[in-house]
């Protein structure tokens, strides 16, 4: 598994300052406490992922064992171990999403992309996860597509989503059926004036 | 110191107490698996939940505060079902293996399923496995069985002060690893008591033996000063382990995987019948041959011909027997420091560890001078490090640096530093001053060399400088390496009057003038420094001492005899047989009294307690059988210039330091694997 290998890793000279203002922010002596934020300036570094590489830089930087970063990193799933391709599509499983149609978005990555939970496209640019809920069932279904939450989808929607992504357009995040946050379609139908009704 | 009320009994316990202290002070039984008295609490086993009134559910009472006026219950339906529910749980992913797991029969899950645990299980599905990770020679991984109470973590973490275990991923997936490293620790082998299931097993025990078939005998660690408490446990004639036994003096609940791990090589390169030299081959004899051949030599010589070494596994019994003999021979060529360490004999204070094991947790400085703690008494260090956790002991270190599990400020390598020390002239010397209670550990690495003596007058001088010596306190100690010493040098085997030491002995057999060389088990010194002399060997294993000698009488290691041991406070402790010497062997004490009797000098007892009868006449103190007597502040050492050299441990490797170690296979394997990490010179100095 060549590809999971990291010969070296360091951080840039703008996220080695970045890092150094992040550690300043804990008392003298309490630098460990750093290891979440460093974590995931490496990883955003780093394509996304996290080497051993990676992790044992941040274990000498924070002046940590090896193992107690380990154990930080395998605990959360945000911190991603495997290389994941550029785009990480995290599908919510959970049952709002999935009684509103999860199943159907799982299907359609699986037939476009030919990935399931935990695989990457063979061109690098997609990775699926399964992942359990994300908060944000009012807008189910609903899929993380790196930092970025894309609501309110259906089958169709997803198909176009990843032909855009594929052809290096990011569309915008948040409702594809163009509510705002979590409101209703079309007019209020709660917390109406006097009379509105 | 609050007050509360446990099943109707009211208790009072300290202020920072915990409910469960609590409840065992009211003498509720309370089960658990994580909490650990000399660990951090860590609450994620749930075992010890009681009820609380008016808490609206059980608590776990390892990581409650007692607070005043707390009403607990620990035998109310509730309690019993949290109990139930928790080990259900537990033993929903826990294989039911106990047939084949060495825990069986000593598993805390096991006792307290059986007590506590519900009676059947509702779970039907499939059981989880986790792979088997690699800990190192020692430590054997069945982790399906581990149930994560995270004690090998915390005391990695905590007392043996090495981070290699930890527990990565998360809920039904977590697992214990080391990813796949040795514990790199001479400590290690105590996960293996503290792990309650059988996750973590002995691997040199493993399915050797179940609990039940040991005979357990209650006894004394040889394998370095400290006298560790430990329990033999043999079946047959055959030692299948050692554990530590409880005593917060000595070793709290901890040995050394020297101590622990051992006994392979009570089973290899054993002498098991006489030897005698013929024709340049050794060649095996009966008893009554080789002592009338012994007899005839000794006989032939002059009182200052013959000499005597002693080694380091002695017990004193064995050294009071061939004290008496040379000397009834007519000889004061008597020198228990092999090593030629420059320890004066004439002052006790001089050689103790006078602070005492137990004292290191009241100093608030520390001088430690060319010694290595972590490898020279490992329970000693475990000590330091956890005075030093507590945060307030400033630790300086005069000697090569090595990681030793705490920080420690390094003054410097060399004998020049220490002068400057001893001048007061480095820094260092006010923080010894400034101290209400200054503590200075040397090692012998420190006084084997020729300017030993002089280091010895100096740190004498340093302790008075620094107020160490005062009534009620002091911190001047001396860190032996042998089990033997102290007792060797309370009973006074060192030159008596004309006598020659070590180096005498050795410049008299090269020239001629000594003839004839008792070495009581001593391995450690130059065997082709003793000439042409006739090299009478007494001891258990076949090492560098057997094969330079014209004589071997077999004797008894230490787990073979009832003896007494002075560790290096000067702690004298009894040490009971828990197996028979091998073949002929008898123990050493016997073997000189026999002699003796070849020679038509019959020593004047035919028992042990005869024998004991005359050494507490001569040395009072030891018969006060478990406790230290403090020793009189006196004059030691002679005064001198302090060679600028690096002081340094004169342990070489830990894992193989005397003849037994050297015969066991497990210890091989240590050394080859474990010792580079152990005494490395990384991390933490500085």
């Amino acid at each position: 598994m060549s590809a999971d290998k990291q010969e070296s890793f360091s951080f840039s000279p703008e996220n080695l300052e970045k890092a150094k203002a992040i550690i300043a922010k804990y008392p003298q002596g309490r630098q460990r406490s750093a290891v979440m934020p460093l974590l995931d300036l490496a990883q955003r570094q780093n394509g996304n992922w996290l080497s051993e590489a990676a992790m044992h830089y941040v274990a000498e930087m924070l002046d940590l064992p090896y193992i107690r970063v380990y154990e930080v990193a395998s605990f959360y799933t945000m911190y991603n171990l495997k290389p994941v391709g550029k785009y990480h599509l995290q599908l919510c499983r959970t049952t709002p999403c999935w009684l509103r149609g999860a199943g159907d978005l799982r299907q359609v990555i699986k037939d476009k992309l030919g990935i399931s939970h935990g695989e990457t496209t063979e061109d690098g640019l997609f990775t699926m996860t399964e992942v359990e809920c994300l908060g944000a069932c009012c807008n189910a279904p609903m899929v993380q597509i790196n930092d970025d939450y894309y609501e309110d989808l259906d089958a169709d929607i997803m198909a176009g989503l990843l032909d855009k992504l594929a052809s290096g357009e990011v569309p915008p995040a948040g409702s594809q059926k163009g509510r705002r946050g979590s409101e209703p379609f079309g007019e209020r139908t709660t917390l109406l004036e006097k009379g509105d009704s | 110191m609050p007050k509360l009320t446990v099943d109707g009994v009211e208790v009072e316990v300290e202020a920072g107490a915990t409910v469960l202290q609590a409840c065992e002070a009211a003498g509720a039984e309370i089960p658990r698996f994580c909490y650990h008295e000399r660990l951090a609490i860590a609450g994620n086993c749930r075992m010890c939940l009681v009820e609380m009134e008016k808490a609206p559910k059980p608590i776990a009472s390892c990581a409650m505060p007692a607070g005043d006026g707390m009403v607990i219950h620990t035998n109310t339906p509730t309690v019993k079902k949290a109990r139930e529910g928790v080990l259900e749980f537990l033993l929903i992913n826990h294989p039911l293996d106990c047939p084949i797991c060495d825990q069986g029969g000593e598993c805390d899950l096991q006792d307290q399923a059986m007590a506590f645990g519900p009676l059947h299980s509702r779970y039907h599905e499939p059981k989880r496995a986790v792979p088997d990770k690699y800990m190192g020679p020692l430590i054997g991984t069945v982790m399906t069985r581990c149930i994560h109470c995270t004690r090998c973590i915390r005391f990695s973490e905590e007392i043996a002060g090495v981070s290699v275990i930890g527990a990565i991923n998360r809920g039904e997936h977590m697992e214990i690893t080391t990813l796949g490293q040795a514990i790199t620790s001479e400590l290690s082998g105590n996960v293996i008591d503290l792990c309650p299931v059988g996750a973590l097993t002995s691997k040199p025990y493993q399915f050797t033996a179940r609990p039940w078939e040991l005979r357990k005998t209650e006894s004394i660690d040889a394998m370095d000063a400290v006298g560790s408490n430990i329990r033999i446990d043999a079946r047959g004639n055959e030692v299948m382990r050692i554990l530590p036994r409880l005593n917060e003096d000595v070793n709290e609940e901890w040995i050394s995987d020297k101590t622990r791990f051992v006994y392979d090589g009570l089973k290899r390169q054993r002498l098991d019948r006489p030897y005698l030299r013929k024709d340049g081959k050794l060649t095996a004899v009966s008893w009554d041959e080789a002592l009338e051949a012994v007899a005839a030599k000794l006989k032939a010589l002059k009182g200052e011909e013959i000499a005597a070494i002693a080694g380091d596994l002695s017990a004193v019994e064995d050294l009071v027997a061939l004290k008496d003999l040379v000397t009834e021979l007519g000889s004061a060529n008597l020198d228990c420091r092999q090593d030629g360490a420059a320890i004066d004999p004439s002052c006790r204070a001089g050689y103790l560890f006078n602070t005492t094991i137990a004292g290191i947790e009241d100093a608030d400085a520390l001088l430690i001078v060319g010694s290595n703690p972590r490898i020279e008494a490992p329970i000693i260090n475990a000590r330091i490090r956890k005075t030093w956790l507590r945060g307030d002991l400033k630790i300086g270190l005069v000697g090569a640096a090595a990681d030793l599990t705490y920080a420690y400020d390094h003054l410097g390598e060399g004998g020049d530093v220490l002068q400057a020390v001893i001048d007061g002239s480095h820094e260092f010397a006010t923080v010894l001053k400034n101290a209400e209670n200054p503590m200075i550990i040397v090692g012998t690495g420190a006084l084997t060399r020729p300017d030993g003596a002089a280091v010895l007058a100096g740190l004498r001088k340093l302790a008075g400088d620094c107020g160490a010596v005062r009534d009620g306190w002091n911190g001047f100690n001396l860190l032996h390496l042998a089990a033997s010493r102290v007792g060797a040098l309370d009973i006074g085997f060192v030159p008596g009057e004309g006598g020659r030491d070590l180096a005498g002995i050795m410049a008299g057999a090269a020239a001629g003038e000594i003839k004839a060389v008792f070495l009581a088990g001593a391995d450690e010194i130059d065997m082709q420094g003793l000439g042409d002399a006739f090299v009478i060997y007494t001891g258990s294993h076949g090492d560098a001492g057997a094969h330079r000698a014209d004589a071997i009488l077999p004797g008894a290691a230490y787990t073979e005899k009832d003896a007494t041991w002075v560790n290096t406070e000067g702690r004298v402790q009894q040490g009971f047989r828990a197996v028979f010497p091998p073949g002929d062997a008898r123990e050493d004490w016997a073997i000189y009294r026999a002699l003796s009797g070849h020679l038509g000098k019959p020593l004047p007892y035919n028992s042990l307690e005869e024998l004991r009868a005359r050494m507490v006449e001569a040395v009072p103190h030891l018969g006060a059988t478990d406790t230290v007597t403090p020793a009189e502040w006196g004059d030691f050492g002679q005064a001198g210039a302090i060679d600028a050299a690096v002081l340094r441990t004169p342990v070489e490797d830990f894992y193989l330091s005397n003849a037994i170690a050297r015969a066991s296979a497990t210890m091989a394997r240590c050394s080859a694997e474990l010792l580079d990490a152990i005494t490395g010179a990384t991390g933490t100095d500085g």
